[in-house]
């Protein structure tokens, strides 16, 4: 490579089975620097699965994953990560730390930096106001907010440090329409204006319309089908049309777990 | 046939259960050369220690109580007011100060670690943890570890004062012992020996106790319910570890 793409990343093979779940079965998706991809598929295909590995937090069985230009697993499938590369992940169950209050929950990785408090506090408060959020619930804890509420500070809390790349899953669900779109805009911002790249996984069609660049379908373990939006309107693909117009009828079969 | 497989395997869990326990341990240690997080660890002194001490000096005072009635009525009632305060004293600091103030803080404790560090593996926090650079070994574990193993013997030393207070008043209220002389003889019969060796004991309890609560909560599984069972293991194991290393403790300590 002539010269590093720090947000690049890509996956070769990867397999993760569960004892005799196979979950994750010869997976491959390259990711561009820059890409909004978003990643389809039914529950319990293992999109959350794969977003673990990714991140270091489930060992693969096989197959390579390289994130920028470094591969993030060694020897024996030992994590290594690449420190050169800024990630922030935005839970599918929101994962905000119960005994910290809103703003220290923002600000978790500049306060365990050294930054003052009060400059966490700060910049916490403008990141409120950006995923939508009144101010005055700085000094709440997590408890105290409604599951949308919750959802938004843990997505304050993934764009925090201006990462590199951004793993979101399943922003939307739980939010109203309204507060959806504005999520939807402040992922298409992080992406447009920090050229950051941006994974998301949805169920939700009209999110996945606005913010991909390119939409994937994740299927029995495999990544069937990858496009953009636009292609996927058109499609002819039977799996395609039956996620996106909802249908139980189809090839993708309600049995399989 | 099935009486094999059933012994194998539970063989095989223990052995994957002592590694993982082993690996946990190790990993903890790791911490001790990386970031110390003082705020945390200052956090855990004062919600294992503080927060434990009401029911500590509660224990240690009707212990050293009930301990005077049973020297005096169990034994020679001759002398018995130096053989009274003697035995409280030995008793209290030696073996009853740090195993029952052990046990109370075990259940207390542990428990407490095991279900918050439980909730927090079931809802993600910990993987969410790690995404923010941060280990939870240091984050979590070392703190409560650290403290444990500083504030348990501070605890005990509480416990040891207590309860001879205990022995001290019930001597003075019920059984009619001379309140300056009771003391006096607890000072002659009592060496620094017997103080420290209880709190080294209390040292090692209270790295049982922290460790059982973070290692039980940090494998917690499947929900509400896994947290509930983990929380329980904790609970049970760091008691019968404390049994248990107490009995090792006072052979090494005094059977010389
Ligand atoms: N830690 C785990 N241990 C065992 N099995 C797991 C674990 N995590 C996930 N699985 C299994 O892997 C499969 C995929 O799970 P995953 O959470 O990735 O689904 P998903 O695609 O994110 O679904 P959803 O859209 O409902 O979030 C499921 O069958 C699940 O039971
Ligand atoms: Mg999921």
């Amino acid at each position: 490579m002539p010269h590093k793409d720090k947000k690049m990343i890509e996956i070769n093979n990867l397999n993760k089975k569960f004892q005799k779940n196979e979950v994750l079965k010869n997976l491959s998706i390259k990711i561009e620097k820059g890409e909004s991809a978003v990643i389809i598929g039914r529950s319990g295909t293992g999109k959350s699965v794969l977003l673990k590995c990714l991140l270091g937090l489930l060992k693969p069985d096989n197959g390579k994953i390289k994130i920028g230009d470094k591969y993030i697993y060694g020897k024996n499938y030992q994590y290594i990560g690449n420190k050169e590369v800024k990630i922030g992940m935005l839970f599918q169950g929101g994962a905000l730390f119960d005994s910290l209050n809103i703003w220290k929950n923002i600000s978790f990785s500049a306060l365990q930096n050294k930054v003052s408090e009060k400059e966490c506090k700060k910049i916490a408060i403008e990141t409120l106001e950006k995923v939508g959020l009144n101010p005055n619930v700085a000094d709440l804890y997590p408890s105290e907010l409604s599951g949308g509420m919750q959802k938004r500070v843990s997505l304050g809390r993934a764009i925090f440090s201006e990462p590199d790349i951004i793993f979101f899953d399943e922003p939307t669900t739980g939010l109203d329409p309204i507060t959806a779109d504005v999520i939807n805009k402040l992922i298409l911002e992080k992406v447009n204006d920090l050229g950051a790249t941006a994974l998301t996984i949805t169920h939700d069609m009209s999110s996945a319309r606005t913010i991909a660049s390119k939409v994937y379908m994740l299927h029995e373990g495999n990544i069937i089908w990858g496009d953009s939006v636009d292609e996927m309107e058109k499609t002819k693909n039977e799996y395609i049309l039956q996620f996106v117009n909802g249908q139980s009828k189809g090839p993708i079969k309600i049995q399989n777990n | 046939m099935k009486f094999f497989i059933n012994v194998g395997s539970s063989i095989i869990n223990f052995l994957e259960e002592t590694g993982r326990f082993f690996i946990f341990t190790l990993k903890t240690l790791k911490s001790i050369i990386s970031k110390w997080y003082l705020k945390n660890i200052f956090q855990q002194m004062i919600s294992i220690g503080y927060l434990s001490l009401p029911v500590v000096a509660l224990t240690s005072f009707f212990t050293g109580g009930a301990l005077a009635i049973q020297i005096y009525y169990g034994g020679n009632q001759f002398n018995s007011e130096v053989i009274v305060s003697s035995i409280v004293a030995l008793g209290i600091t030696r073996e009853l100060g740090p195993v029952l103030g052990g046990i109370v803080v075990a259940g207390r404790v542990s428990a407490a670690i095991a279900a918050e560090i439980g909730t927090m593996k079931v809802t993600e926090q910990i993987d969410a943890l790690r995404t923010l650079s941060t280990d939870p070994y240091e984050y979590l574990v070392f703190p409560r570890v650290v403290a444990g193993i500083v504030v348990l013997p501070i605890l005990v030393g509480f416990a040891d004062v207590i309860g001879i207070m205990g022995g001290w008043f019930v001597g003075v209220q019920s059984l009619d012992f001379n309140g300056s002389v009771y003391l006096q003889n607890t000072e002659i019969f009592l060496e620094s020996n017997d103080i420290i060796s209880g709190l080294i004991k209390a040292s090692v309890f209270g790295f049982i106790i922290t460790m059982m609560g973070c290692y039980h909560g940090f494998f917690s599984q499947g929900g509400a319910q896994g947290v509930g069972r983990s929380t329980m293991n904790a609970v049970v194991s760091s008691s019968i570890l404390i049994l248990g290393s107490n009995y090792i403790m006072t052979n090494l300590l005094f059977a010389s």
